[in-house]
């Protein structure tokens, strides 16, 4: 599909898809725990945007619920938690030195582009408008993945986390016109409760082995 | 014939343009720099003041100063004034902008920063190599940002001739393009890199430890002095008017028509000045980075324009 021939509604869903891509970018090559929740928050709002103008276009009024429900929970308060723990714990002065940063980066780009190649026969072959943004969806996903696996701390494999059930989001918006309301609110239920648990497994590992950092967990053995 | 040479005449009054207006760009800068810092302003006129004072100064040349020393102002300067040609201001498909693509402008851009290194290293003063290797370290990472972004447009346009490109934005009307978005603000990333401005370079300051731009001209004087000068005002410049006309260029002319030109020079003027007031804006609130950071910055410039490629491959493509 040609962009000319789509309206303009579409062209900002697409470029608003462009965006989510980047922040997913933009929180992988950050150091800063709080700056990291604050992409995060970011990436949310984008993406509410995007289901909001989805629920527009596709006249869709269920969709304006789950554009409400990504709003409250994505933007305000699952970063706001996630704040609350870096606060609490006290680490949002440390800067996480990331290794070999530019390969991590690289390998985002590429795995940007195998997402691509890998979707190019779905896309080529249906007609639905807004398809071509089921790629980046793809890529969103993967980009979580490199987040929980390139950095140490356990907060940032939270945000990877959700940041993936970002993309799986995007993903069922752009390429259905808008799952059933059952599943959206499940889901969304779902995220909030991994939210809640997470934050208790923070507590508890931060009190049994006084640190998040995952690379001290094979610390746990008995004899030291 | 006389058509030919009616476009030939226009070009030249076009770079003719952009060499007066320059200097009033930068102190438009200035003036609002000043005011949104609760200063006094000078003059918008200041800039040419400067100029016309050191064209009269007797220009000092130091003893070990060899031929290079003297001859890359004028080498600088007309790189800057061929760059200029390149560029549509207020006229799209003149002679000059269909001969060069933005790779030639590109060259131009890096021919003057050569020899502008290399004047920084003749005089064998501390400053001076230290600032051309500065220079030289940020613009081999300026560089392949700024042909991302070009590609970014080319690709879209299929042509990376400024003029064509201009003319097919402006046929294909108002369409939101995700790539456009990422090179866009590649571009300004890359532009405030490349013309010394806050975040990377402070151009106002003669602070030994963090200059880079000035410590390269700190031997120059008089009328060598001024022209340098000129060519970062005309940089700077050229650089707005990249940025205005490639994603906005509503109101450039197609026509050589009076009125057509004046309302094209009018309306590049005012964009001018919104540009310069984003400017402005931006170095007064934010701090100019460790020299270190910069690498990062430009990584980032070079992430979207990288982003911007993608983006028209797999959003905006036709199947």
């Amino acid at each position: 599909m040609e962009i000319l021939q789509l309206d303009f509604y579409t062209q900002a869903i697409l470029s608003l898809a462009a965006l989510i891509g980047l922040t997913s970018f933009l929180m992988l090559g950050q150091g800063r725990l709080l700056r990291l929740v604050f992409v995060f928050a970011l990436q949310g709002l984008l993406l509410a945007s995007a289901t909001g103008l989805a629920a527009y276009t596709l006249d869709n009024e269920h969709l304006y619920i789950s554009a409400a429900l990504t709003l409250a929970l994505k933007v305000f308060f699952i970063p706001w938690l996630i704040r609350r723990h870096v606060l609490r714990m006290n680490m949002h002065r440390d800067v996480e030195a990331l290794n070999n940063k530019t390969i991590v980066m690289l390998g985002g780009a590429s795995l940007m582009i195998f997402s691509y190649y890998v979707l190019l026969p779905v896309i080529s072959n249906t007609t639905t408008l807004m398809l071509n943004a089921l790629a980046v969806s793809l890529s969103v996903v993967l980009l979580g993945m490199l987040l929980m696996i390139s950095h140490r701390q356990a907060i940032a494999h939270v945000v990877g986390f959700m940041s993936i059930e970002n993309g799986l989001f995007f993903a069922a918006i752009v390429s259905t016109s808008g799952m059933p309301m059952v599943v959206e609110l499940g889901i969304a239920f779902d995220v909030l409760v991994a939210a809640v648990l997470f934050g208790i497994f923070f507590m508890h590992i931060s009190k049994s082995i006084d640190t998040l950092d995952v690379d001290m967990l094979n610390r746990l053995n008995e004899v030291d | 014939m006389g058509d030919q040479l009616m476009n030939w005449l226009m070009a030249i009054v076009q770079t003719g343009l952009f060499v007066i207006l320059s200097p009033l760009l930068a102190g438009w800068i200035k003036w609002c720099k000043c005011r949104l810092q609760n200063r006094k302003a000078p003059s918008l006129l200041q800039p040419y003041r400067d100029l016309w004072k050191l064209t009269h100064k007797q220009p000092v040349v130091a003893e070990q100063a060899s031929w290079l020393f003297i001859i890359t102002p004028y080498v600088i300067f007309s790189a800057m004034i061929l760059a200029a040609s390149t560029v549509p201001l207020i006229a799209v498909d003149l002679p000059t902008s269909a001969s060069a693509d933005v790779i030639v402008l590109v060259g131009f851009f890096a021919l003057a920063r050569f020899f502008q290194a290399l004047a920084g290293l003749d005089i064998g003063t501390a400053f001076g190599g230290m600032g051309s290797s500065r220079e030289m370290t940020i613009s081999s990472l300026a560089e392949p940002a700024m042909l991302m972004a070009v590609f970014t447009l080319s690709m879209a346009a299929s042509t990376t001739n400024l003029s064509f490109a201009i003319g097919f934005v402006l046929d294909q009307g108002i369409v939101l393009r995700p790539s456009f978005v990422f090179a866009l603000f590649a571009l300004i990333l890359i532009a405030i890199a490349e013309t010394g401005r806050i975040p990377v370079d402070n151009p106002a300051t003669h602070l030994e430890l963090t200059m880079i731009h000035e410590a390269m001209i700190l031997e120059y004087s008089g009328r060598h002095l001024a022209l340098i000068e000129w060519a970062s005002q005309l940089k700077l410049m050229l650089y707005g008017v990249l940025i205005a006309n490639i994603f906005f260029p509503w109101g450039i002319a197609r026509q050589f028509t009076w009125s057509a030109l004046s309302d094209a020079l009018l309306l590049i003027m005012a964009k001018l000045m919104l540009l310069a007031l984003f400017l402005a804006l931006s170095e007064t609130l934010f701090a100019k980075m460790r020299l270190f950071r910069v690498q990062e910055y430009l990584s980032f410039a070079y992430l979207l324009g990288l982003l911007g490629l993608l983006s028209h491959i797999i959003l905006e493509a036709s199947y």
